[in-house]
């Protein structure tokens, strides 16, 4: 399956590289080369790269190419899949994901993939079994491991692969044993120029923290399932018990997982939380643009709106902004053309409003395309479709856990058009 | 070069050691590169563990950044059995990356590995193998042949695993071992546990897909093994499912009517069932169906469905693809909400997932429409992704949603991202031409792009134009027109190109316009752009031919100016187009097809999706993205003409292993006398359950009541401190299940009438063979017969049975209460009883959600019990039980299983099932030490053992009581079942009816509660009683047979109600059974879980209609 991989940074050098079956000479990334090359923006490299005896299969995270070589067919999917775990595993390990991250732990990277895969078939993915094997490494473990030449690698041998559940480390204690779930909401939404929305859809996860000790066996029920439309879970919610009573039943994970990404059914009618006012004009014949933008809240349930940002790419036409805020701060960057305003909080009764003029290059006509408005916003406390969460119930385990849910609500790809 | 260093600056803890990588400025180039190396090689043979960690440590690093390091493998192999794990690890790591280069060398570390694969540490013999075989090394072949062998027979499935990862490695190594390879992957194929499925089939791709005969056998079992698979086998497993299930099923989305497969399932049918079955099979002929969709083909559908929610993208794109490719039309539907799901990863996946769509909304358009919102574009999207959701919207357009869409293209139209303009424009073009209501407009919307500034967008829109007009141009010289009249104001070469070509190619339907078209063009000719000029030469050629009155003398004109451009393509045009079209007395034969040549009908443009018939591929692969084979690509079959023989799927099982067919049965029957003493049951009495059925349960519920409240409660306030938020919930669940224990002591005595045994004993058979046709169980050979069929057969058999067994019955009783002496006698006739319905043990367990292969099924078992439940008041009595084998005497090596549902409350847990075991020795000599091991539970199930048997002496038999917590699923229990000397692998599966224990409710109460679950947790279905249940008793009878309820006083005699909850969750399970006239009668199940009450409804159905 996955023959080598080959980690390429930003500038387009290859800083790692692994192979899991023959070495496969690291020019044949030449071909990812010509096709970085080719693609205007670097996310519009083909995800897949035919070459005349490999084929290149790319995912771009955190301005790092992890470009996988394989030889035969294979799912696409299944590669891409796989790489992005690989991500997910290094920003579990070492907090981010960077070339410096990476360079810094080499040995421990090498020592994750050759868990990963064997022979190119995934062995290991899940990051429970994999801490087992491979401790990540920490400042206090580094130190120690100088002075006493001690290993990152677990003596004990990885007994999770073998257990029924294979997701959760055995043996784990706390002292302090908690369970925290963060109910997630995105607002996906497309307003158009006269504000009404065009599409708008409420996508969530519920992302968990737990930290219990032993073998607990935790059921979380949800006070109106029937607003989750589509739902995937992690491995260890039990598919049947919630096909059949709706309910969400698990042995979880030690640690921080995704239990649960969820779509509110497009039936109910999306509450959209912000409202636009924009005016964006350009004169035919006069190198000035009007720019005016109100931001206000809509239907956010008596919460505040916090943390919003607004981004727009303006016409390439368009060489500097003058702009003056009624709150925060806005930058122009006169290369990119993007525009953003750090707004923070909306206070309803002093509506944030970015207002000024745009000079455009002389000479040059009216520019004919309207920039779009991204729009970023968190909402706490509130889960913005109603969810709610019931009741969480442990099993299994004698102690009684700590136990937290918190609510919020944040703009996905929130996009006004003008 | 500075990266690398600063990198192994951090790397080299130590600073008095000399670095390697250090700056090229500051050394020399290969001198010192040898100098390095010598440091490290010092280092590895240091016989400090820090120094040689530290070494390996910046060996690794060298090879991460792919700098060769080959030079030092024989400092670093010599390492290879040192203890220090880490630098064990980071040497394999080096030795498998350079091995290939240092055969000989490497063959220096075979021995340490060779070692480790004899440790009793599976996982040390799992990792041993695992380097072992990532050594590709020829001259180590054999090893790793024999290796591979002995690790697929091994008995820890990991290792099992690692036999099989390690496979296709020997395989690619030396492909002449293919042929013994197979024999593994067949070996491994049989293999039971789901951590060796996923990588044997991946093996099996690697090797050789081609075998699909091997897949036969194992067919049903991976189907229902697949969700616990890990994910990444999950996809192989389904991509190979899609092949096989392409190979031996028959297409559902056609001819559905001529597929009976009668002769088949006739064959299959004598297979199982041999001569003996011949009456049998004429009537299975008679009544055989008409076609349904191959069971096996349902199981798949059925079970990978769960999967589309899986989180893996991959693990859902294979299922999506899989239905796409098997599932009759209506069905496929279901996979789009998944696909949608996935658009909302990242870009790599959304461009995977939208290709896969666009292929599909090609073939399926009707599912993707409810979420067309969905694949509108942002104007964030990275350009390929905007041109993918650009094709899906254009292929789900229709009449009903192009005005939506069609404003939608409007603002893309507006976009920066040019070549995202460009396809739409493309994209509008093609919806003009799927549907006809809006071609004009977007005729005319197109028509005013061409004002457009952009080049790119006007060039684009007058390429669609074109394309359209030429379509229908009769219909449209108006806007060829419109365009003559545009040429004035637009500057794009590459438009004014495009319009003169369109002018002349239809210059008849615009007689007066071309000429003055042409007219003001030859004005305008020498400043016109080279492309310009080549159309004007064109029009002006085709119009000669037309109208040569009008515009002879422009043409001409025309052509003189082109004569002396500066271009010579248009010279050479002018040249040769006048040689062409003007007769002179040099044109050659050419001059009169002149206008056949430049007015030949020219055939439109066929705009259509790219994704067309990119179907042929499997959807999901990496062919189909490319749109090309890929090597390695295995063909997606079409479907056969006719369905291959569907028994080679069929799992043989040994006779004795397990009563799956009817020719067992009777086989057992036969035997019966022979072994009658050994067996100590065999006899076929009816028991005491009869009765507890029929009428006095009730009444015996409801005198125990109140005084089993008080100890109840005491207990629930002990157990219930951890929660005190579950406090309330449990406690009545507690309550309920003290209820059921202080009822169930109602001994029933044994002397009940042989007559009602009889007939409770044909009853209880029914139900079970019932349950089992009803699930269709793929695992029974007679699935595909019909229901009657069986039940008829059952009805013959267990009558003549019946017979038999009374007569017997009597007989044997005393020397078994004799042997037996330290039992109770009650508990004594609860075995007999279960021994009565020993025929049927392999329906029993079956039940209707679940298809677990035969095979499967032979490999479960279970059971347990503690042995302080042993008491024997708790083992009495109690409704119907059906003593199931759990494994057979020869299986077993002379140790006989068998349990049944005893119904008791199991005190231990009363969220446990009692299951109820009885061992019996056969050997003649002692069986020590039984207990259960490794129980393989479906996650949340659990399982309460037994205490240890620690000795049976030849011939004893014992029973014990086990609990299981089912989790009210009726997935089995998987375990072993462990003597001193070997182990047995059991499962023990629950029939949904002993999910339940009963729970005495007033009439009023059961009211209460029914009107809390009604809507979707109730379940009606009109039924004709059987002959047999003229009464109520019989009804009554018949209810608490299937299902472990109690009876509902009811005022009236017309209705009787039941009432139980779930063992598990507590959950109240109602049923009313209303009778009406003559036969009719109406089955009520209100149940909070609805998959329980549609199973109940099956089966009280079926034991009611008989």
């Amino acid at each position: 399956m996955i023959h080598s991989l080959f980690l390429v940074n930003a500038s387009g050098d290859i800083f790692l590289e692994k192979h899991w079956k023959s070495v496969v000479s690291r020019s044949v990334c030449d071909y990812f080369f010509e096709a970085l090359e080719r693609a205007t923006e670097p996310e519009n490299v083909p995800p897949v790269i035919p070459t005349p005896h490999h084929y290149l299969i790319n995912v771009l995270r955190h301005r790092i190419y992890f470009v996988a070589v394989i030889q035969s067919e294979v799912p696409p999917l299944f590669v891409i899949e796989f790489l992005h775990r690989v991500v997910d595993t290094f920003q579990d390990y070492f907090g981010v994901c960077t070339e410096a991250a990476i360079k810094d732990n080499v040995v421990v990277v090498y020592e994750l993939l050759e868990e990963m895969l064997d022979n190119g078939f995934p062995l290991a993915t899940e990051s429970n079994i994999l801490k087992e094997l491979i401790k990540p490494p920490t400042i206090l473990r580094t130190v120690v491991n100088t002075i006493t030449g001690s290993t990152n690698v677990g003596e004990q041998l990885p007994t999770g692969q073998l257990s029924v559940v294979p997701w959760r480390r055995t043996g784990v204690k706390y002292t302090n044993n908690e369970a925290y779930f963060d109910v997630i909401e995105e607002i996906d939404a497309i307003i158009d120029k006269s504000g009404s929305t065009i599409t708008a859809e409420i996508q969530g996860v519920v992302d968990a923290c737990v930290k219990l000790t032993g073998m607990p066996d935790l059921t979380l029920s949800f006070m109106n399932p029937r607003l989750l439309d589509d739902v995937s879970f992690h491995p260890c919610v039990r598919f049947k018990r919630w096909e059949a009573e709706r309910i969400l039943s698990f042995i979880p994970p030690d640690g921080n997982f995704r239990l649960l990404s969820y779509h509110v059914s497009s039936q109910n009618l999306v509450a959209i939380p912000v409202y636009v006012k924009h005016n964006i004009s350009f004169r035919e014949g006069s190198s000035q643009g009007r720019f005016e933008l109100t931001l206000g809240p809509k239907q956010t349930m008596g919460k505040a709106v916090e943390s919003v940002l607004v981004s727009s790419q303006l016409p390439r036409g368009v060489l500097n902004a003058n702009l003056n805020p009624s709150q925060g701060t806005y930058t122009f960057d006169p290369v990119t053309k993007l525009l953003s305003w750090d707004v923070g909080k909306i206070n309803p009764q002093k509506l944030p409003s970015l207002k000024g003029s745009m000079s455009l290059q002389t000479g040059a006509s009216k520019p004919d395309e309207n920039p779009s408005i991204n729009i970023q916003f968190k909402i706490q406390q509130l889960a913005i479709s109603g969810l709610k969460v019931n009741r969480l119930d442990m099993y299994g385990e004698k102690y009684k856990p700590f136990k937290g849910i918190k609510y919020m609500t944040k703009a996905g790809k929130f996009q006004v058009r003008t | 070069m500075s990266a690398s260093s600063a990198f192994s600056d951090e790397k080299g803890g130590s600073s008095g050691e000399p670095e390697y990588g250090h700056d090229p400025a500051s050394g020399g180039i290969f001198s010192t590169d040898y100098k390095r190396h010598d440091d490290l090689k010092e280092m590895l043979d240091s016989n400090k563990d820090s120094l040689k960690l530290e070494a390996m440590k910046r060996i690794v690093a060298m090879i991460a950044r792919g700098k060769n390091a080959s030079d030092l493998f024989p400092a670093v192999v010599k390492n290879v059995a040192c203890k220090n794990i880490e630098v064990k690890k980071l040497v394999y790591v080096y030795l498998v990356r350079y091995a290939e280069e240092q055969q000989e060398l490497a063959l220096l570390s075979i021995s340490t590995f060779q070692r480790g694969l004899k440790d009793p540490n599976q996982l040390i013999r799992a990792s041993a193998l695992r380097v072992l075989s990532s050594i590709r090394v020829t001259i180590i072949v054999p090893i790793m042949m024999l290796a591979i062998k002995e690790a697929a027979s091994d008995m820890s499935p990991y290792v099992r695993k690692t036999a099989a990862h390690a496979i296709p490695k020997l395989h690619s190594l030396d492909p002449d071992q293919k042929d013994q390879l197979i024999e593994v992957i067949e070996k491994l194929l049989a293999d039971k546990t789901t951590l060796v499925a996923g990588s044997v089939v991946m093996a099996f791709e690697e090797v050789c897909p081609d075998r699909i005969d091997l897949i036969h056998k194992n067919y049903r079992k991976l189907c229902n093994l697949l969700i616990d698979v890990e994910e990444w086998g999950q996809v192989v497993i389904i991509n190979m499912l899609t092949r096989y299930a392409r190979t031996q099923f028959l297409n559902p989305n056609i001819n559905e009517s001529l597929l009976e497969e009668g002769d088949e399932k006739a064959f299959y049918a004598s297979d199982e069932e041999e001569d003996e079955e011949k009456k049998v099979e004429a009537s299975a002929l008679a009544k055989r169906k008409p076609y349904v969709m191959d069971p096996d083909h349902r199981l798949l559908l059925r079970n990978t469905k769960p999967l589309l929610q899986s989180r893996n993208a991959a693990v859902v794109m294979a299922v999506a693809q899989l239905y796409f490719h098997l599932a009759p039309k209506a069905e496929v539907g279901v996979i789009a909400k998944a696909l949608v799901r996935l658009m909302r990863s990242h870009s790599e996946v959304q461009y995977v997932v939208l290709q896969n769509v666009a292929t599909m909304t090609i073939k399926r358009r009707g599912m993707f429409e409810p979420y067309l919102k969905s694949f509108y574009i942002r104007s964030t999207d990275p350009t390929q992704i905007k041109i993918l959701k650009l094709e899906v919207l254009t292929n789900l357009a229709n009449e009903t949603n192009i005005s939506t869409l069609l404003r939608e293209f409007q603002t893309y139209i507006k976009s920066m991202d040019k070549d995202f303009v460009a396809a739409s424009i493309q994209a509008i073009g093609r919806c003009a031409t799927n549907i006809g209501e809006v071609r004009d407009t977007c005729l005319n919307g197109l028509v005013q792009l061409l004002s457009n500034r952009d080049e790119l967008v006007v060039a684009e829109s007058v390429v669609v134009i074109k394309k359209l007009l030429q379509m229908q141009p009769e219909q449209h010289s108006d806007i060829i027109k419109h365009m003559a009249k545009l040429i004035d104001n637009i500057q794009v070469p590459m438009a004014r190109a495009s319009i003169l070509w369109l002018i002349g190619e239809y210059c008849e339907h615009v007689p007066k316009i071309a000429p003055d078209v042409l007219r003001k063009m030859a004005k305008s000719f020498t400043n016109e752009e080279d492309i310009v000029k080549l159309q004007i030469i064109n029009l002006a050629a085709k119009l000669y031919l037309t109208n040569s009155k009008q515009t002879k003398l422009l043409t001409q004109y025309v052509l003189n100016l082109a004569k002396y451009d500066q271009n010579y393509d248009i010279r050479d045009r002018a040249r040769f187009i006048r040689q062409l079209i003007v007769p002179t007395d040099k044109s050659g034969a050419l001059n009169k097809y002149a206008k056949k040549l430049f007015l030949a009908l020219k055939p439109a443009p066929v705009l259509e999706s790219p994704f067309k018939d990119r179907d042929h591929f499997q959807l999901g692969s990496l062919s189909h993205l490319l749109n090309a084979k890929a090597s390695g690509y295995q063909e997606l079959p079409a479907w056969p003409e006719s369905a291959p023989d569907p028994s080679v799927r069929n799992v043989e099982i040994p006779d004795w292993s397990k009563c799956t067919s009817r020719k067992d049965r009777k086989e057992k029957k036969v035997e019966k006398p022979f072994y009658s003493d050994s067996d100590g049951e065999s006899g076929p009495t009816e028991s005491a359950d009869s009765e507890s059925d029929s009428g006095s349960r009730s009444e015996s519920v409801s005198g125990s009541d109140e005084s089993a409240f008080g100890s109840e409660s005491e207990e629930s306030g002990e157990e219930t401190e951890s929660d005190e938020e579950e406090e309330e919930e449990e406690k009545m669940k507690k309550k309920r299940v003290e209820k059921t224990k202080a009822k169930k002591p109602v001994v029933e005595s044994a002397e009940s009438e042989q007559s009602s045994g009889a007939e409770d004993q044909k009853r209880g058979r029914k139900t079970g063979k019932d349950r089992k046709s009803a699930s269709e169980s793929e695992s029974e050979s007679e699935s595909s017969e019909s229901e009657e069929e069986s039940e008829d057969e059952s009805e013959e058999e267990s009558e003549s049975d019946a017979d038999i067994r009374k007569k017997k019955a009597p007989a044997k009783q005393p020397p078994k209460q004799s042997k037996k002496v330290n039992k109770k006698e009650t508990q004594e006739m609860s075995l007999l009883d279960l021994d009565d319905f020993e025929p049927t043990p392999a329906s029993a367990p079956v039940t209707p959600v679940n298809f677990l292969s035969s095979s499967l099924v032979s490999d479960l078992e279970g059971l347990s019990l503690t042995d302080t439940i042993l008491a024997p008041s708790t083992i009495a009595q109690s409704a119907s039980m059906k003593m199931c084998e759990l494994l057979h005497r020869i299986r077993g090596e002379g140790l006989a299983v068998e349990y049944c549902f005893s119904r008791q409350p199991f005190s231990p847990d009363p969220n446990m099932v009692a299951v109820q075991i009885q061992f019996t020795n056969n050997t003649s000599s002692e069986t020590k030490t039984i207990h259960i091991e490794e129980p393989k539970l479906q996650s949340g199930m659990r399982i309460r053992e037994f205490s240890e048997i620690e000795l049976m002496s030849a011939g004893e038999s014992v029973t014990v009581v086990m609990g299981i917590d089912f989790c009210d699923s009726t997935q089995a229990a998987n375990f072993q079942l462990c003597t001193h000397t070997r182990k047995f692998f059991v499962s023990i599966q629950p029939p949904v009816g002993e999910l339940m224990t009963p729970v005495f409710l007033t009439e009023n109460d059961f009211k209460k509660e029914q009107g809390k679950l009604m809507g979707m947790n109730e379940i009606s279905e009109k039924l004709t009683l059987g002959e047999k249940c003229v009464n109520e008793h019989v009804i009554v009878e018949r209810v608490t047979a299937t299902a472990n309820l109690s009876r509902v006083p009811c005022g009236s005699d017309k209705e009787c109600r039941f009432a139980g909850k779930t063992v598990s969750s507590g959950c109240l399970v109602l049923v009313t059974v209303a009778m009406k006239e003559g036969r009719g009668a109406q089955l009520t199940v209100n149940c909070e879980k609805m998959v329980i009450g549609t199973m109940l409804v099956k089966d009280i159905l079926q034991a009611l209609t008989q």
